[in-house]
């Protein structure tokens, strides 16, 4: 029953969603180049079912890799920002004015260094706009280890490696993985926003761009329904590691 | 006897933005083997600054800190600590949280055996059954005994405990008492006991060390005799007239090191 619930109510609310939607253009009498309608997407998904799979497959990979990439590298600054006060207070107002960059104006500029490097240009794109949820979360959780935890180990002479294996990266898990809930999201708007903006893109950002030069309305939409699919494949991807590897941190009664 | 535990004319100070705040003024204690000693004195007087130096995790600015005649310069693996939070690990069950020491201190020791020792101690504090529970399935008292036994499962000399029942009621607190007895039965240490429980420090010490307020100097030292001839103290021992004579002593003791007393501390 539980389980039933679980599946149901979100199919229920995407099903009244959908009908909702239907139901809007038919009524304002919405032409497919202002609002296209649900019913107009399936033959869209039919004809470029092709392009509907590899651009998936570039989009998901570039942002599958910008991220690993994001969890490498802000773990290891948040690392480092965890344990050194000097290096907190040297890189905290570096990394933030770098976070209010808009990251659309990147683009042109990531496009220019390393021309022609889509791919490249991509997957640097979503990583960068994604690792600085993680560096604050790991550095944050590092540095507010309370003393006690660390002296358990320490009082036995435990190195700061045992220390920081057995205790503080454990400990630290249920906010990384709240940053990556974060991340996930912003890697894959990073992709896509090199997708749309590059003149020659590829994956699903660039089939939106296509859908645009050539008028085809109801393709757009297909594309805006299909990342947002994707985006939710990604973001409970995400979920399900966390239940893995932090389910521990949920407590039985919220 | 030796003296398993000597703090030999320990002085500290913090360095704090307003200068240095001394903590500690020629602190000196000495517990001999298999003794037990508790330490009482008002708040913020240095008693867990003196477990950290004790434990090794810092160093005294003068004076010296030996344990089983031995210098100590940084921590030990002989030496079991338990704080006042009982600060279990969430991500490991009860069985695993009590094992953690041993996976530093024995690296080599077999799992089983590393199991079998951690299962036995769990039964003597009464926590048989609850092996596989996270922390967060127990009650505070059971967290505070799975604590308990986590501090001396690797088998330290010393063990120090800073309040470890400060945050227990009443009744709670004083079952782990019993349990503390029942466990000093079967498992040899010489223990510091930070408390801020007169009875508590009469019913567990052997000594008491009332320390001065801050800086801590040592201002008095009480041997415990306590009522009982044999086996294990009893609980009602602490209503005899020989305790009530002793906790009147020391509360008379903390007035002083409060300054809240007319007659100044004679030392
Ligand atoms: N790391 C530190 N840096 C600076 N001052 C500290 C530090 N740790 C403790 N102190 C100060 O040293 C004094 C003694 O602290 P300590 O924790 O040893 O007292 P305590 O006797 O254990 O107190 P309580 O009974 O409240 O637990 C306090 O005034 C405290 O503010
Ligand atoms: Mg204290």
């Amino acid at each position: 029953m539980k389980t039933f619930q679980k599946i149901a109510v979100p199919i229920v609310a995407i099903a009244l969603f959908l009908a909702v939607w239907e139901f809007l253009v038919w009524v304002n009498g919405w032409p497919n180049y202002v609002m296209a309608s649900p019913s107009d997407l399936p033959e869209a998904y039919i004809r470029f079912w092709n392009l509907f799979v590899s651009g998936g497959w570039q989009t998901l990979w570039r942002t599958v890799a910008g991220l690993g990439l994001a969890v490498l590298f802000g773990t290891a600054l948040g690392m480092v920002m965890g344990f050194s006060r000097v290096a907190r207070d040297a890189l905290y107002p570096l990394l933030v004015g770098f976070n209010a960059i808009p990251k659309a104006t990147l683009v042109p500029v990531l496009a220019l260094l390393f021309i022609g490097q889509h791919n490249f240009n991509t997957v640097l794109m979503a990583f960068l706009i994604s690792f600085f949820p993680i560096a604050v979360s790991v550095g944050i959780g590092l540095s507010t280890l309370e003393p006690e935890y660390r002296d358990i180990l320490r009082s036995l002479g435990a190195s700061r490696f045992t220390i920081f294996r057995k205790i503080a990266l454990p400990k630290t898990l249920p906010e990384f993985f709240g940053a990556l809930k974060v991340s996930v999201t912003l890697a894959f708007i990073g992709t896509n926003l090199v997708e749309i903006i590059s003149p020659h893109g590829r994956g699903l950002g660039a089939l939106f761009l296509s859908g645009q030069t050539n008028s085809n309305y109801p393709l757009m939409f297909a594309v805006l329904i299909a990342l947002a699919v994707l985006g939710i494949v990604l973001y409970y991807a995400v979920v399900a590691l966390e239940k893995i590897f932090a389910g521990w941190a949920e407590r039985p009664h919220g | 006897m030796t003296n398993l535990i000597e703090i030999k004319g320990v002085t500290h100070a913090y360095q704090t933005p307003n200068g240095p705040l001394p903590v500690l003024d020629n602190l000196n204690i000495a517990v001999p083997e298999g003794e037990f000693a508790a330490v009482v004195g008002p708040s913020g007087c240095g008693k867990s600054t003196l477990t950290r130096l004790i434990a090794g995790l810092m160093k005294p600015d003068t004076g010296e800190v030996w344990l089983h005649g031995e210098r100590v310069k940084s921590p030990r693996k002989t030496v079991g600590m338990a704080f006042q939070n009982p600060v279990l690990l969430e991500w490991r069950s009860i069985l695993d949280n009590v094992i953690l020491p041993l996976e530093i201190v024995a690296p080599s020791m077999p799992r089983k055996q590393r199991e079998a020792r951690a299962e036995e101690l769990l039964a003597l504090v009464g926590l048989q059954g609850f092996e596989s529970k996270r922390p967060s399935e127990l009650s505070g008292g059971m967290r505070q005994r799975a604590s308990l036994c986590r501090s001396i499962v690797h088998k330290p000399d010393v063990l120090i405990m800073d309040e470890p029942f400060g945050a227990l009621d009443a009744f709670t607190r004083e079952d782990l008492w019993q349990t503390m007895h029942a466990l000093r039965a079967s498992e040899p240490f010489t223990a510091v006991l930070i408390t801020h429980d007169l009875r508590e420090s009469v019913y567990l010490g052997d000594q008491v060390f009332v320390l001065s307020g801050r800086p801590a100097r040592t201002q008095y030292v009480l041997d415990v005799h306590y009522p009982q001839a044999e086996g294990l103290r009893k609980l009602e021992g602490l209503y005899t007239p020989e305790c009530a004579q002793m906790l009147a002593t020391l509360r008379e003791q903390i007035q002083i090191a409060q300054g809240r007393h007319p007659e100044q501390a004679v030392h």
